[in-house]
């Protein structure tokens, strides 16, 4: 463990759209996703010009195009649900390749493909240009409730911990000849995370414990301290 | 005498499920004392320190810290005033950024502004961090975060660091580093650790609790050098350590 592991998401760089205030990104990526879900599907020069603006905005962060696209995959569900579209939709039948899908299927498939993406990429280029306290304290600035920020808060401090206990006892179980990838293993997998459930719950309790003992009342006291900082 | 910054008289524990942990423990420490809390593992020792700051409350006996009776209505005041080092660091820095963790105890005392930013500079002096205040804790390096952990403390200014197992985990540089910040503290300390050569570098004085109750309490050299009273209480120094051949220590 140790330095290093909180930056898959995270691509240091100085760029206009690194600097820019974490609200303001946060607000500019809600705003843009709400209009491109909004979009009919047949609009297609809309998306062209969403597909563009979005492009200009990689391009202006320069986050390497290829940092984006490995990260690409967390769309993978969707591909596979829009690719399933096609198949299952009723509606007037087409020829696509030799094979007969269903035409308002396959509308349906290409309007979820292109929304998807746009939001992925625009997703994970705020994630690449914003430090994940910076984010929190945007989200505290837009005035999303203390409490759920809190929690996003710890999830970002415990992430790389809990992930790191699930490294640690999938090493463990390979040790000992157990392959977690082979389906005759997953039993034990869902053992293990079970396990790894109740580690964390006693990590938390624990946790608890070293808050009270410095005074926690019930409720995160305020601490106006600088968050700006100088970057070397 | 003055007041004991710690006075534990006759405490005695029962965990909720019936496990009888202490029988009647004794324990003063003084003001700029520096005591080690030796004894082997399921001896009480983490649970006489959760009673230390009122995290459990005594079944019979009494805890009082400069005077005061660690009770509810004295919660806050004693938990300022005795700063609790935990063992695991990752438990301890729960914050963004180490600013954020290390103002957290004197923010929950109602410390603001440019004082609450002073003590938080100040405590990472004291343990040689302060440049690496905005960055996130799991970014440091284990002894770094031990290091943090101490100052997080610190920055409530107590009038006793409660250390669990300081050395743990650290690899020999770091436990150096770290035994150097601590004797450069004006602070009262209680250590509580299996780390022998440790408590002999450090702590002047020892108390061994063995199964509930306080079985030694000394000087760390006449201790850990009499024989009879380490075996009875499971106590062991490193192979090839003899405390007897060591001249000096450092002060």
């Amino acid at each position: 463990m140790g330095a290093g592991h909180g930056h898959t998401l995270h691509y240091h760089g100085h760029s206009l759209v690194h600097r820019a205030p974490a609200h303001l990104k946060v607000l500019a990526l809600v705003g843009f996703m709400l209009v491109v879900v909004a979009t009919p599907a047949h609009w297609h020069p809309a998306f062209a010009a969403y597909a563009v603006l979005l492009l200009g905005a990689v391009l202006a962060s320069r986050v390497p195009l290829l940092f984006l696209a490995r990260r690409m995959v967390v769309e993978m569900p969707f591909a596979v649900f829009a690719l399933l579209m096609p198949f299952v939709a009723d509606g007037p039948r087409t020829e696509v390749l030799g094979l007969t899908v269903s035409e308002p299927g396959l509308v349906a498939a290409g309007a979820l493909m292109t929304k998807a993406t746009l939001g992925v990429v625009a997703s994970l280029t705020l994630a690449a240009t914003t430090e994940a306290v910076e984010l929190l304290a945007g989200l505290q600035r837009l005035r999303v409730p203390d409490l759920i920020v809190q929690i996003m808060g710890f999830m970002v401090r415990y992430l790389d911990i809990v992930a790191g206990d699930l490294r640690r006892m999938l090493t463990a179980m390979r040790s000992r000849g157990c392959d977690p990838r082979s389906p005759r293993h997953w039993p034990l997998l869902a053992r293990s995370l079970g396990a790894l459930f109740i580690r964390s719950y006693e990590r938390g309790e624990r946790v608890h414990l070293a808050m009270l003992s410095r005074g926690y009342t019930g409720s995160l006291p305020e601490m106006s301290t600088p968050t700006h900082r100088p970057h070397a | 005498m003055s007041t004991p910054v710690l006075d534990v008289r006759g405490l005695a524990y029962a965990y909720p499920d019936g496990h009888q942990a202490l029988f009647g423990v004794d324990l003063h420490v003084h003001r700029g004392e520096r005591v080690a809390l030796l004894g082997p593992n399921g001896a009480g020792k983490t649970t006489l320190v959760l009673h230390l700051n009122g995290i459990l409350t005594a079944g019979a006996g009494t805890v009082s810290v400069s005077g005061l009776p660690v009770t509810k209505a004295n919660l806050q005041k004693i938990r300022a005033s005795v700063g609790v080092v935990f063992q695991d660091p990752d438990d301890q820095l729960f914050m963004g950024t180490v600013r954020q963790d290390v103002a957290f105890g004197p923010a929950n005392m109602g410390v603001r502004g440019a004082d609450l930013d002073k003590r938080v500079m100040d405590a990472l002096d004291q343990v040689g961090m302060a440049e690496f205040v905005d960055r996130p804790p799991h970014h440091l390096s284990f002894g770094q975060r031990r290091r943090v952990a101490v100052a997080t403390v610190l920055a409530m200014e107590p009038e006793i660091l409660v250390l669990d197992e300081p050395s743990s985990n650290l690899d020999p540089a770091s436990r150096r580093e770290l035994a150097d910040i601590l004797r450069s503290l004006d602070v009262t300390v209680l250590m509580v650790t299996h780390d022998l050569p440790y408590a002999l570098e450090l702590c002047p004085r020892s108390v061994v609790l063995h199964d509930g109750v306080v079985a030694a309490d000394g000087s760390t050299r006449d201790l850990l050098t009499d024989a009879e009273l380490m075996k009875a209480n499971r106590l062991e120094l490193p192979v090839g350590f003899s405390p007897a051949h060591i001249g000096s220590l450092p002060t």
